[in-house]
């Protein structure tokens, strides 16, 4: 029972829950705002309806998306205090810098322009309403830096030095806090990832209707974009991929170890990169597995010979530094996440290349088992980026922040492990029940397709969007 | 003046925001079964703030976060000693917020009243508790030498909290009501005008108890001065709503909602959250502040922003002035 009400464990699995849920929808509000606001310009440039229908189609599964980013969000914030409030002591000066940036900066102004979106089509001349749904793509891209910057701080702290006699880290450099080397790879590794994710149900949705044979002058240019997006963000989410794990190496090379357990220091043809292993959960030991030699090696360091630490040897180097512990992650989470995120981006990278070739010059396929697997490109993108967090964030334990502040030594002490269960149960809950209902009402808004947008003007030749009211 | 004081009213300023902007729609989701007669008149109701909740609603992330930012100590004794009082603020703006965008998903009625539930329940609950949370931050709670509150969620709801809680209650219920007559045309708004008479009566004899005690038990000089101006502020607005000037009404409202947060910051003063048990754990400006350089940065930032983050929000508010009137919501096709 003790066990079970153990208010670190359940603090823990309560962060990784609202965490990977709040982030189910991040992605989707950065990719689709941005959708919208390039189909709207569209619209804005020609005035065709099928341009306004692709905009309104996409723009109301952003909206019912958006809700549930906002308000898990809040919980976020929230819970740094409520569960991790010797976390927040020890950081809140370097770390609330940049939370308070975000809203200052990026969140009061996406969700200002949001509202403006939503609800001025009809109140604000053209040009100005198709700024706002820029700016609310902006404000959404902006406020993913700052959150990003917070998050590089606990994997590579930068900026700050540490005050002993208050016992905690305080900021001396916001410009290096703002430019972490973690950060600066993160962001646009992150951000193209999301392009991915909002292309993934760009695709699907267009992929449903081109099956059925419906909605084509709408979901023909849709499934195009969704395509092209995919590729273009797909190769832009490997570049920066690959320059995030280089800053992974120099910064946190027990993360890379765990990434491919490896326990021994390799180097050169030995540094290789298993594809596929069987073998114990925690890679301890192998039955069979499909190695690449070198790559390993060329991930980490950008050259066929280089040495890749392994975690053997970085225990024992933590331990002489930090003392005695464990400062190895679980592995079979690391290894495993790290494999299905670039399994899975690779192959929608594949998907997507394979997409364009069959439509191309209008031509549309007619086996329907073409488009089962253009369906699936959502849910697989989302999961992708999923199990990136969880590879980020799982990958970091046992630090909070990294070589400053051990998770355990974080948590809320006055906070009872009834208290966290209690919240734990509410948000599990609550947070099943809505992704039931989003779930549904997605589904739902893409099999309506893309609404009536109206009768073209018949001396201007566009066609003018109607009144919005909840 | 010290940049960590300066902090201490920027973060009144942002809560005065706070409370000014998402009271008011707090009470407008509250007054949902008292002036929602049918479909239409709730769907005039919800969207008299449909454009401007959410950015409403930002204003406590941006205090929480300049709290978390400035005084790190507080934002950590606040957030872990009020857990479960939070976490049922958290889950009713969970509630409430997607509500306004569900709601109309679905043409069953059946679906539309679940969420107006949710809304009435979403916009009370945190109306309520956080009058609570601040009466007893102003009262003090107890803490120990790590400044970790050491108290339960019952000892959170004494008397002098509750009647906090129900002094905002009351005072956002009003201030939303009558933003409906200020937003709304004909039958609705009179009977908004006619509510908010009656709620606001309570809300003043409320709101002086509530004064009144908070003077006489941690009532400094500055208190008793913004005590005053948020009394004559909401019998003022008051008698606005009597006489049918609902523009100067709201605005003697929000005044009311901003000095009484003054008072209230007034009367915390140079603590942030008193310890009941021992002055000596009490948590100060002073010691709950984060350093000089990253308030330096915070204060630039801050600076900048605010006017630019001041005139876009007030140009939504210019953008949606008009009335929302039945006409409209049954015109629009949905």
């Amino acid at each position: 029972m003790n066990e079970l009400l153990d208010p670190l464990l359940l603090a823990r699995w309560q962060f990784g829950l609202t965490t990977v849920y709040h982030f189910l929808f991040v992605p989707l509000t950065i990719g689709l705002a941005t959708t919208a606001a390039v189909f709207q310009t569209a619209w804005y440039r020609t005035g065709k309806a099928e341009y306004l229908g692709i905009t309104k189609f996409f723009g109301s599964i952003f909206l019912i998306n958006f809700a549930m980013g906002v308000v898990t969000g809040i919980v976020q914030e929230f819970q740094f205090g409520m569960n991790w409030s010797e976390y927040s002591r020890f950081v809140g000066d370097v770390f609330g810098a940049p939370l308070a940036l975000e809203g200052l900066l990026a969140f009061f102004f996406e969700a200002t322009f949001i509202g403006l979106w939503i609800f001025g089509w009809d109140k604000l001349p053209r040009g100005v309403h198709l700024a706002t749904i820029w700016a609310t793509a902006v404000g959404s891209i902006a406020s993913a830096y700052f959150i990003i910057a917070a998050n590089a701080f606990m994997q590579n702290p930068v900026g700050y030095e540490m005050n002993a006699e208050k016992g905690r880290a305080e900021l001396v450099d916001i410009g290096a806090l703002l430019t972490n080397p973690v950060a600066v790879a993160a962001f646009p590794h992150t951000i193209a990832a999301s392009f991915m994710v909002a292309a993934g149900l760009v695709i699907s949705a267009a992929a449903w209707h081109l099956a059925r044979n419906q909605h084509l002058d709408t979901m023909r240019p849709a499934l195009k974009f969704g395509l092209w997006v995919m590729v273009g963000a797909g190769i832009l989410t490997t570049v920066f991929g690959d320059q995030l794990s280089l800053a992974m190496v120099a910064t946190q090379p027990m993360k890379m170890a765990a990434a491919e357990a490896t326990y021994e220091t390799v180097c050169g043809a030995d540094a290789s990169f298993s594809l596929f292993t069987l073998g114990t959960p925690d890679g301890s030991s192998e039955l069979f597995s499909i190695r690449v030699p070198y790559l390993l090696s060329f991930l980490s360091t950008h050259t066929f010979d280089g040495c890749v630490e392994g975690i053997n040897d970085l225990q024992g180097q933590y331990e002489m530094l930090y003392g005695p512990g464990d400062y190895t992650p679980i592995i079979w989470i690391t290894y495993w996440s790290f494999r299905w995120m670039i399994g899975l981006g690779m192959a929608h990278v594949l998907v997507a290349v394979i997409g364009l070739w069959l439509t191309r010059k209008g031509r549309m396929p007619k086996r329907p088992w073409v488009w089962k697997i253009a369906i699936w490109s959502f849910p697989l993108s989302l999961a992708a980026m999923i199990v990136g967090w969880i590879f980020t964030e799982m990958g970091r334990q046992p630090w909070i922040v990294f070589s400053l502040l051990p998770t355990e030594s974080a948590v809320s002490p006055n906070v009872t492990g009834l208290d966290v269960l209690i919240s734990l149960v509410a948000f599990t809950l609550v947070y099943g029940t809505l992704a039931v209902v989003e779930a549904r009402l997605v589904v739902r808004a893409i099999r309506n397709g893309p609404p009536e947008v109206g009768e073209p003007d018949p001396e201007t030749g566009r066609v003018e969007p109607a009144t919005t009211v909840y | 003046m010290d940049l960590s004081v300066l902090w201490f009213w920027i973060v009144a300023f942002l809560f005065i925001g706070y409370f000014v902007l998402d009271g008011f729609d707090f009470g407008v989701g509250m007054s949902l079964p008292f002036l929602g007669r049918d479909e239409t008149d709730r769907r005039v109701l919800i969207n008299t703030i449909g454009p401007v909740w959410d950015l409403n609603e930002t204003w406590v992330i941006v205090a929480g976060a300049s709290l978390f930012a400035a005084f790190p100590e507080w934002y950590a004794t606040l957030f872990s000693g009020f857990y479960l009082a939070l976490l049922l603020i958290l889950l009713a703006l969970i509630a409430r917020g997607v509500s306004f965008e569900y709601r109309h998903q679905r043409p069953e009625s059946r679906w539309k009243r679940s969420f107006d539930r949710m809304i009435i329940v979403g916009s009370a609950v945190p109306a309520f508790l956080w009058g609570v949370a601040f009466a007893n931050i102003v009262q003090g709670v107890p803490l120990d030498a790590g400044h970790n509150y050491t108290g339960t969620l019952l000892d959170l709801l004494n008397p002098y909290a509750l009647l906090g809680g129900a002094t905002t209650l009351l005072l956002f219920f009003t201030h939303g009501v009558v933003f409906v007559s200020l937003k709304t045309e004909g039958e609705l708004r009179e009977r908004a005008r006619r509510l908010a008479a009656r709620s606001g009566f309570i809300a003043i004899v409320v709101a002086a108890a509530f004064l009144a005690w908070t003077g006489l038990a941690f009532g400094a000089p500055w208190f008793w001065g913004f005590a005053a101006a948020a009394a004559i502020a909401l019998v003022a607005g008051w008698l606005a709503n009597a006489g049918g000037a609902e523009g100067l009404a709201f605005s003697l409202l929000a005044i009311t909602t901003a000095a009484a947060v003054l008072a209230l910051f007034s009367a915390l003063f140079p603590e942030v959250m008193p310890a009941s048990n021992d002055p000596a754990n009490s948590l100060t400006i002073e010691n709950a502040s984060s350093s000089t350089y990253t308030l330096t940065v915070m204060s630039w930032t801050a600076l900048i922003f605010f006017p630019l983050v001041l005139a876009y929000q007030g140009w939504t508010y210019w953008v949606f002035r008009k009335r929302v009137t039945r006409a409209s919501i049954e015109a629009a096709a949905h």
